[in-house]
């Protein structure tokens, strides 16, 4: 029996254009105060355009209807468990969202006078030295825009201090089981890529490792915990052996919900990280972003940050723009600062010991997860679980079922389903990551909802195979998508509306 | 559950972290506080800004009213509380307002295809750049000194590993326009792409089609960055560009001291497989009925790893879906009249004050201080509760007397004038 969800009806819902009826209109601006003037004649006439062909013209209520009708099409935190794995998908508390809507902080302008900024600067002070203390890093930016900005700014970090030295060298070495993230900004900071084999047990294996490394390496990028949620024990040897060669270690913190309050990297060798606000810090992720991607560095690195730099002096604020070393800017202004409020209202509802009680429920739920599905799928590594675990689809395959069938089977379930096919180092990965905002009931309801996917792949795997049965939408041909793109809606052509 | 998976204590779960790795302290932060602690925290914050100031600074942050159904569309956990919409079946509410962004952008720019966003305008600017790498095969850029200073500090910093020569060229020091000649000296046959801005960093618009013409000339794209996005409401667009690289944050998205902002790119439809990030496309569900998914993905960085067209993962649909709805409420009309309320409150504004350049604008224009300093001029406004133009020495040191001012429809008559005022004495 499926005990969380029943089918319902929902309406649907057309695209705006099809909508759209000539003259409708759904705003209302207020009446000039000021002479209007001719666009053409100021503008010159061959720049004023016409109208804008095929744009919208609905009313508020059509507007507000579409977007609603369309929001109900959505899986969501809200609904319940998400548990994508090396997502972090946790509850993203309304508090975070009214208090980054005060008007002074939400109406702030970037090129407001420091005298009347104080108050936001204070917030990215305050957060920056917040996760200088979590991280175990000496200074922190907050520029980046996302993990994967970040990645690339810390990259540059590491390139512009060899290169002080005299050698920015060639390569990067990025374990198999990394995000594609990792070597995509390899390539953009001008850095070939090695890849590196995970042993037996999921990690980086350190004999291997000595021997990759030589001049010519400019850093690792580890992900610790690793993408199969396994502590990369040897950390603190795996960190000498680079740092024996003059090359550095860039930490991909997407785990690091795993480890506030328990182990902080700058503490175990790492030189550079970034941190995913909309990951471990609980700003939402909003369908795709925004994100936010704060680096954080040891002394070394810190002449290079991007600019400009947040600074104190004596009790105010100020920004320096011209920090010589700087790597420049890696974007405009000074980062996303709506995350950032969002992220240190989290940091204060929680505390220090809050976060670390987190950090233990995470790694709890997870546990709880690996111990309860462990004897109905296959776990191709065994090292102890942190915030998420990995599963094969190896048993079910056997019955020609794959992970990415058991996914689309658990939204019948009512769950968004686990990340598919990663880390690519397992065959048929199923990565779970329930996160510490999960109740025992839901995470039973999910747990009971597996197990009995394993018995329908022994009894009925065409039930399976042929999954999601009860959403509006039934599995989608995501082929044909890419072999004949259709980007963009275009009016039906004057031809198929004769056929109609 | 600790007896289910065979633990004494939470602390067990840790037992297998190396001993050196442990942090054998509590985190050196306060303990947690309430909810009405942390409302309280904030406003405080918000106070200490310019609270209640009229203000005149644009320069790619403006300040637009925000249509209230922004706010609640983007409120709704559905649409606030998902992740990118991987999993289509369950993801139909945020790929459809993907597509009809999609749809809208290239209405607006009149480009052929668009992605589902980028970070922002400024990281918009290299990523299209390296686009134009990838489809000429060369690889200079050659980027004019009147695209917004910030945009071109962050297409530095991106093209100083990746072989990417940047150069710039300047501008007519009387119109504040494109110097076409100097355009013609810097641009070679290695030149992959000419990126200009219009309206411009002055606020005036530019001619793309003279710039288009010799970047074509020459075997190179051009790229268009638009910073204002609601000028696109009158301005016809750039039809000759192969690029478009803007920020929306014009479209309801709150200035937030910079960010988070949403950026776009849009191309003609026989570059789209270079395009960087999400493309959402139209299809078909098993059922036959019309669908939506994430596609071409064979661009990305989870699928192509180091050969990726760029490392962006998350982006800002959130944002998108702000710029979106924006559309939505003002749409054909609307954003006309919207851009026409702002031509004539700048028009009116620069009326009333010496202008620097003579080129034509939409809603920014530098003024002149003549006699005294910028800093004078803001300083007596900040004394009336109005934050006065950016003082555009700092990016153009050549406009020691140059201030950089805007209205929008936000920007009130009375206030106007106080501005004018201050310009006068």
């Amino acid at each position: 029996m499926i005990r969380k969800v029943r089918q319902h009806i929902n309406q649907n819902e057309p695209l705006l254009f099809e909508n759209s009826s000539p003259g409708k209109r759904g705003y209302q601006l207020p009446p000039l105060d000021v002479p209007a003037v001719d666009a053409a004649s100021v503008l010159g006439a061959g720049n004023a355009r016409a109208d804008i062909e095929g744009f919208p013209e609905v009313s508020e209520v059509e507007a507000i209807r579409h977007f609603t009708r369309l929001s109900t099409q959505n899986y969501a935190i809200d609904l319940g468990l998400y548990p994508l794995g090396s997502c972090t998908m946790k509850y993203n508390p309304r508090v975070n969202e009214q208090v980054a809507r005060i008007d002074g902080l939400a109406w702030a302008h970037p090129y407001q006078p420091e005298s009347l900024s104080q108050g936001v600067m204070e917030v990215m002070g305050t957060l920056e030295r917040m996760l200088a203390e979590i991280t175990g890093m000496d200074h922190v930016t907050l520029q980046p825009a996302a993990g994967a900005h970040g990645e690339f700014t810390g990259i540059l970090l590491i390139r512009a201090l060899l290169e002080s030295r005299g050698n920015p060298r060639k390569k990067l070495l990025i374990p198999d089981s990394a995000h594609g993230t990792n070597p995509a900004t390899a390539t953009m900071a001008g850095y070939a890529v090695d890849n590196i084999k995970s042993n037996a047990r999921g990690m980086v294996d350190v004999e291997q490792l000595a021997r990759l490394v030589d001049e010519d390496v400019a850093a690792l990028m580890i992900t610790n915990p690793n993408t199969l949620g396994v502590f990369e024990e040897n950390i603190t040897k795996i960190a000498a052996i680079l740092h024996s060669k003059g090359a550095r270690v860039y930490m991909d913190g997407a785990n690091l919900n795993a480890l506030v309050g328990i182990a902080r990297p700058g503490d175990f060798g790492v030189d550079v990280m970034h941190l995913n606000l909309h990951k471990t810090f609980s700003t939402p992720h909003g369908g795709g972003g925004p994100g936010s991607g704060p680096v954080a560095v040891k002394e070394p690195l810190a002449p290079f940050l991007p600019k400009p730099r947040l600074r104190k002096s004596g009790e105010r604020w100020t920004w320096n723009y011209d920090p010589p070393h700087s790597i420049g800017r890696v974007r405009a202004f000074y980062g996303n600062i709506g995350m950032h409020i969002r992220a240190l209202a989290y940091c204060m509802a929680h505390g220090g010991d809050g976060l670390r009680n987190a950090t233990m429920d995470a790694v709890l739920n997870a546990n709880y997860i690996r111990k309860m599905i462990e004897p109905y799928y296959d776990l191709p590594h065994t090292a102890p679980t942190m915030h998420e675990c990995v599963f094969s689809d190896e048993r079910q395959a056997k019955r020609g079922v794959r992970t990415g069938d058991i996914a689309k089977r658990l939204i019948d379930y009512g769950f968004h389903p686990y990340t598919v096919s990663f880390p690519l180092i397992v065959h048929g990965a199923m990565m779970i990551e329930p996160t510490e905002t999960e109740s025992k009931a839901e995470l039973d309801l999910f747990i009971d909802a597996l197990i009995s996917i394993a018995k329908e792949v022994e009894e009925t795997p065409e039930l399976v195979l042929k999954a999601p049965h009860h959403t509006r939408t039934s599995r989608v041909d995501e082929v044909t998508a890419a072999r004949k793109p259709i980007v963009r809606w275009k009016p039906p052509s004057t031809a198929s509306k004769a056929a109609d | 559950m600790l007896s289910a998976i065979g633990a004494a204590s939470l602390e067990d779960l840790f037992a297998d972290l190396p001993k050196e790795v442990r942090l054998n302290r509590p985190l050196d932060i306060a303990s947690g506080k309430s909810e009405y602690e942390i409302v309280d925290y904030f406003r405080a914050r918000g106070d200490e800004n310019a609270n209640g100031y009229a203000s005149f600074l644009g320069a790619g942050v403006y300040n637009h009213y925000r249509p209230v159904l922004v706010d609640t569309v983007v409120s709704r956990g559905e649409f606030l509380t998902s992740y990118t919409p991987y999993q289509a079946e369950i993801s139909q509410g945020t790929l459809t307002t993907i597509f009809e962004f999609q749809t809208m952008i290239c209405q607006l720019t009149g480009m052929e295809v668009a992605n589902a966003s980028m970070y922002d305008g400024s990281t918009a600017v290299p990523e299209a750049a390296m686009m134009a790498m990838r489809l000429t095969g060369k690889d200079r850029v050659v980027v004019a000194r009147t695209v917004h200073p910030e945009y071109r500090d962050v297409l530095l910093a991106y093209a100083q590993h990746q072989g990417m020569p940047v150069t710039e060229f300047g501008y007519d020091r009387d119109r504040g326009t494109l110097d076409l000649d100097d355009l013609e000296k810097k641009i070679d046959g290695q030149t992959a792409a000419v990126i200009i801005q219009s309206p411009n960093f002055f606020g005036i618009v530019e001619d793309s089609r003279r710039a288009a013409e010799i970047a074509h000339r020459h075997g190179a794209l051009l790229i268009f960055v638009v910073a204002e996005a609601v000028s696109l409401g009158l301005l016809e667009p750039p039809r000759d560009a192969d690029i478009i690289a803007g920020e929306l944050q014009s479209f309801a998205i709150p200035p937030s001291y910079g960010g988070p902002f949403a950026g776009i790119i849009a191309t003609k439809e026989k570059f789209m497989r270079q395009l960087p990030g999400r493309i959402v496309g139209e299809t078909k569900d098993s059922r036959g009925n019309r669908a939506f998914c994430l596609t071409l993905a064979t661009r990305e960085q989870h699928i192509r790893r180091e050969k990726a067209t760029s490392n962006i993962c998350t982006n800002q649909a959130l944002i998108a879906l702000m710029a979106t709805v924006f559309m939505t409420v003002y749409g054909k009309e609307g954003l006309r009249e919207l851009a026409e309320q702002n031509l004539a409150k700048a028009h009116y504004l620069a009326g009333k004050v010496p202008l620097r350049f003579s080129g034509p604008f939409f809603n920014e224009f530098v003024a002149s201080t003549n006699g005294r300093t910028p800093d004078q001029v803001n300083q007596t406004l900040l004394g009336k509760k109005i934050i006065g133009g950016l003082a555009l020495e700092r990016f153009y040191p050549e406009l020691d007397h140059g201030v950089l001012l805007c209205a929008t429809e936000m920007s009130r008559r009375e206030k106007m004038d106080t501005v004018a005022e201050a310009f006068a004495k």
